[in-house]
């Protein structure tokens, strides 16, 4: 009993990865139907209440298991439960227009469950090998998720190119974590940041790759410029439904990962992580910006737009504090609701003959259906950064902490860059605002209308709204006080 | 009832969004009643401001009607007026319901939304005015974007969404290095609260810096030369009531930020750069005086003017003097009434032909006796002829800056012959002469709603003219404080030198 006991704070991960095989078997012995697999996405979102539900009693202070290979502490409890919300409502979204395309099999929720599982490992990771366990239960369930779609050559490309890219930096990632382990003989977080300090640390040339090395691996994960390229074609060509998921999920689980790494396991080195965290910065904040100006597609802009915002989020991390980590993971938990509202809102853009994704369809939304285009219209000035909105009290915080850490290159560059981004944000409210309307849209079903408005009233109150701004950044505080700075 | 201890700035910041939430649940078709709505709700906001200013005790430099509450941890819900920011809550509750109704009959699309945006606008602008929390202030600040945004691009007119873009981005490029000057402060000061930070010293160096980033927005919103070319696009393409408010109100955020911020905050960088304000201002007053006399466009006519008559706010506020503050305020309360009618004066021809071609109009006074005359009071009132509300703001900053310093005062002095050539010059070409188009003959006078717009506007300027102690009285005591202390903070700091 008392082993049993001791198993507690993997609960959460147990409940799912049961949870998911269970929901295997079920929908292995029923019939292949859209409905069956309605049933099994249902199930799936109980499953992660659930997880979510014990993440959420789980007693409070730090624990470490397995000789601290899976940690569990505010910052993994929070994060856990942004996955677990993020993906939840990626199932919902995907319970209809799956259904549409006649997808919506029991694989999906399964595969979600799997990423989830991984998401989860990696953001509790204290080891190395832990670290590579998560990502990679992550990432195998992400690249059959890119190419879900089966029957259509861009859902399989998209899959193709996540996996081989994904591969590399995976390779990348191990070739790292084998130079780290090879200077500092240890694969535990702990120890390897009890080697790696002291004066004479930057010196160790075979430990600075290796550091360099995990953190490209890493970059690839969370799409920060230079390892961005996959991010546009992927987001194009996976199921829409699929997209949400990246976008908010996985995002979450990556970025919370990098923060326990260099955190935890590198704080004599931050010299060296925060260059290049500042390069990774500066350069996604950048791209992001000017890149996303000429898309048509709304998926490949989205895409552009999350690729700015990690870098946005990693302004707060290369502020190495603990406001910058606050900044993050606030900067974190208003951009997953931003981007699944804005995705219940792209899955929303169908007519008769279909889904479609140009912007320039959004023409005169306002006219036709003006709920839809306050809310879209909210999220883009959210996403923008501009007040009232939770977007703008993301990028406060983030910002805030740069400033406090001297960074003002980098907090000016980074102005600069967001307004850069406001001009395409601006021209989506433009043609839904301003422009002609054209035939207008189905109407908004159940599901989405319910993210939509969930998300919407978040970024609009969330934080003008009294006590409940100050609860949030006290949650935040706690989860970065996780770490010792 | 002791209505001092009531909540009445937050009650009427907020009490437009209660007529939002009214409209918002309207049918579609229920245009009459949004406007309706929109009119009370923006009366009922001026009735409450007015208790405000009844209850305002002149007598004290300090803010008045505070208001605390948590928010953000350190950063805390923080409201209240002092003798600067009066005046100005009380001009946008004032110019809200003739707004409102100026938009009556010339606008006809999407009614409702068009009253939520202006309502909302009316919350976010008094906010700006009453704010005492930096990041408070800055929320309210940019907010005010959103609205504006919209209200010139789906109303405006053809190039509406080249204005919208170039008024949003340019402004918030200005307004985000404020922030990161905000953050720094923040840091530095442990305390984002505005009553305190009048109280804190920044090292000189620090001071130059945050001084300059606060400058980058407030003379992109003021606007001063060079940056002001969003404002003649922004105000041709707007539709009347958002030329008003952006000429009204908007502009006075920049000045109200210099006075708020700028200058007893960063006395030395102020000190130090006012040298850059005077050239910035002067050439200004002059350059966009020219440019002025040389429009086709009504609307971008007297655009050019404001930024102008802006440049006499700078200057004023510049000087550090009682006189040039006095005068800056002065002039900047004068000039949201007088631009704000001329911006009516506009609408109202441009609602009857359509155009805002100086060319197209000529012999007005035939047929529009009435509108001719409040024309001409505006008109005299934006030359600054004495009498109108306009003569006093730039007699008083023309003052200051003589004593101050002598080659500005005489370069400064140049626009009131230049002034009085662009606007004389519109007034003749457009009420005078001979009536020979033919489709002006049958132009109707101004009708008993557009008379109501006009004539409170005709009596203050008039009155404002001959007896400005309503205003001055008002901010007397405040910018006595506000030089006192500039000049304390550059003894003090001179003594420190030594």
């Amino acid at each position: 009993m008392s082993q049993l006991q001791a198993l507690a704070p993997l609960l959460p991960e147990l409940t799912l990865a049961i949870g998911s095989m269970l929901l295997l078997v079920y929908g292995v012995f029923r019939p292949d139907t859209d409905a069956c697999g309605r049933t099994v996405g249902w199930l799936a979102i109980l499953v992660m209440l659930i997880a979510g539900l014990m993440v959420v009693l789980q007693p409070a202070g730090t624990v470490a298991y397995f000789e601290g290979a899976f940690v569990v502490d505010a910052f993994a409890r929070l994060l856990k439960l942004l996955i677990l919300g993020g993906a939840a409502i990626a199932v919902l979204l995907a319970l209809d227009d799956l259904s549409d395309i006649r997808l919506m099999r029991f694989e999906y929720s399964v595969l979600i469950l799997l990423s989830v599982v991984g998401m989860l490992v990696m953001v509790s990771a204290g080891d190395l090998i832990t670290l590579y366990l998560g990502l990679e239960l992550q990432s195998l369930a992400a690249y059959v998720l890119a190419a879900y779609r089966r029957d259509q050559v861009r859902s399989s490309e998209a899959g193709l190119k996540y996996f081989v890219l994904g591969a590399l930096a995976s390779g990348m990632l191990l070739y790292g974590a084998s130079l780290v382990y090879g200077f500092t003989g240890s694969t535990s977080f702990a120890t390897i940041a009890n080697v790696a300090s002291g004066a004479t640390v930057s010196e160790n040339i075979g430990l600075v790759f290796g550091l360099v090395f995990v953190l490209v691996g890493i970059a690839f994960k969370i799409s920060a410029v230079p390892f961005h390229m996959w991010t546009p074609d992927v987001y194009e060509g996976a199921p829409t439904p699929v997209v949400a998921f990246f976008a908010s999920a996985t995002k979450v689980a990556a970025i919370g990962l990098l923060v326990r790494l260099v955190l935890s396991a590198f704080p004599g080195m931050t010299p060296q992580w925060q260059q290049i965290i500042v390069f990774l910065a500066i350069a996604s904040m950048l791209l992001g910006s000017f890149a996303a100006i000429g898309q048509r597609n709304i998926k490949r802009l989205m895409a552009y737009s999350s690729i700015g915002h990690v870098g946005f989020a990693l302004v707060g991390l290369a502020a190495a504090s603990k406001e910058g980590t606050q900044g993050v993971i606030l900067y974190m938990a208003i951009y997953v609701v931003m981007t699944l509202g804005a995705f219940a809102c792209i899955l929303s853009m169908r007519r008769d003959d279909g889904p479609t994704e140009e912007i320039n369809e959004l023409s005169g939304l306002a006219q036709n259906n003006l709920p839809m285009a306050f809310v879209f219209g909210a999220l883009m000035f959210s996403l923008a950064g501009i007040p009232p909105f939770a977007g703008f009290f993301a990028k406060f915080y983030v910002f805030l902490a740069a400033i406090n850490a001297g960074l003002y290159t980098l907090a000016v560059i980074g102005v600069l860059a967001s307004v850069i981004a406001a001009y395409y944000y601006l021209r989506i409210v433009k043609i839904m605002f301003f422009d002609e309307p054209r035939d207008s849209f189905l109407p908004v079903r159940g599901k989405a209308g319910f993210v939509m408005a969930l998300t919407g009233a978040l970024v609009l109150f969330a934080f003008i709204v009294p006590y409940l701004p100050a609860s949030l950044i006290t949650v935040a505080e706690a989860a970065a006080n996780s770490f010792r700075y | 009832m002791n209505v001092a201890n009531a909540p009445l700035l937050s009650l009427i910041t907020f009490l437009p969004l209660v007529g939002v939430a009214f409209i918002a649940f309207l049918p579609r078709d229920a245009v009459q009643n949004a406007r309706y709505i929109a009119l009370w709700t923006t009366l009922v906001t001026f009735g409450v401001s007015l208790l405000v200013w009844i209850n305002f005790d002149t007598s004290t430099a300090s803010f008045q009607f505070v208001e605390e509450r948590p928010w953000l941890g350190p950063i805390a819900y923080r409201m209240g007026v002092d003798g600067i920011s009066m005046l100005f809550v009380i001009l946008t509750t004032f110019l809200m319901p003739i707004c409102i109704l100026a938009s009556w009959e010339s606008i006809e699309s999407r009614v409702k939304e068009y009253m939520m945006a202006f309502l909302v606008m009316e919350t976010l602008m008094i906010g700006v005015f009453c704010a005492l929390d930096l990041v408070l202030f800055y929320l309210f600040f940019e907010a005010s974007l959103i609205p504006m945004f919209l209200i010139i691009g789906v109303w405006g007119g053809p190039r509406r969404v080249y204005a919208s873009f170039k008024f949003f981005l340019y402004t918030l490029l200005g307004s985000l290095l404020m922030l990161l000057a905000m953050m720094a402060m923040y840091w530095h000061a442990g305390t984002t609260n505005i009553i305190a930070l009048h109280g804190v010293v920044f090292p000189a160096g620090m001071q130059w810096w945050l001084w300059l980033a606060f400058f980058a927005s407030f003379a992109v919103k003021m606007p001063m030369w060079p940056v002001h070319t969003w404002l003649p696009d922004a105000h041709v393409e707007a539709p009347t009531a958002g030329s008003v408010i952006l000429a009204a109100i908007l502009l006075k955020m920049g000045g109200y930020g210099f006075l708020r911020f700028s200058v007893p905050m960063f006395p030395l960088a102020s000190q130090e750069l006012a040298p850059l304000v005077f050239a910035l201002s002067v050439i200004a007053i002059i350059y966009t005086s020219l440019v002025a006399l040389a429009q086709e466009d009504v609307k971008k006519l007297i655009a050019y003017s404001s930024v102008a008559h802006m440049g006499f706010v700078t200057m004023g506020i510049f000087t550090f003097t009682i006189q040039g503050v006095d005068g800056a305020i002065f002039q900047m309360i004068s000039h949201g009434i007088v631009s704000a009618a001329l911006f009516l004066c506009v609408g109202v021809i441009y609602d009857r032909m359509h155009t805002r071609d100086i060319d197209a109009y000529g012999g007005l006074v035939h047929r529009m006796p009435i509108y001719a005359f409040c024309f001409m009071v505006f008109t005299m009132a934006n030359v600054g002829l004495p009498g109108t509300s306009g003569f006093i703001g730039e007699f008083l900053t023309l003052l200051a800056a003589f004593k101050t310093n002598t080659w500005v005062a005489f370069l400064a002095t140049t626009s009131v012959i230049l002034s009085a050539s662009y606007m004389l010059y519109l007034y003749r070409r457009v009420v005078f002469g001979a009536l020979e188009k033919a489709n002006l003959r049958a132009i109707a006078d101004i009708a008993p709603r557009e008379v109501a717009i006009l004539l409170p506007l005709v009596f203050l300027t008039i009155l404002f003219g001959f007896y400005p102690a309503p205003i001055l009285d008002v901010t007397a005591v405040s910018v006595k404080a506000l030089v006192q202390n500039y000049q304390a903070a550059i003894s003090t700091a001179a003594a420190l030198a030594q």
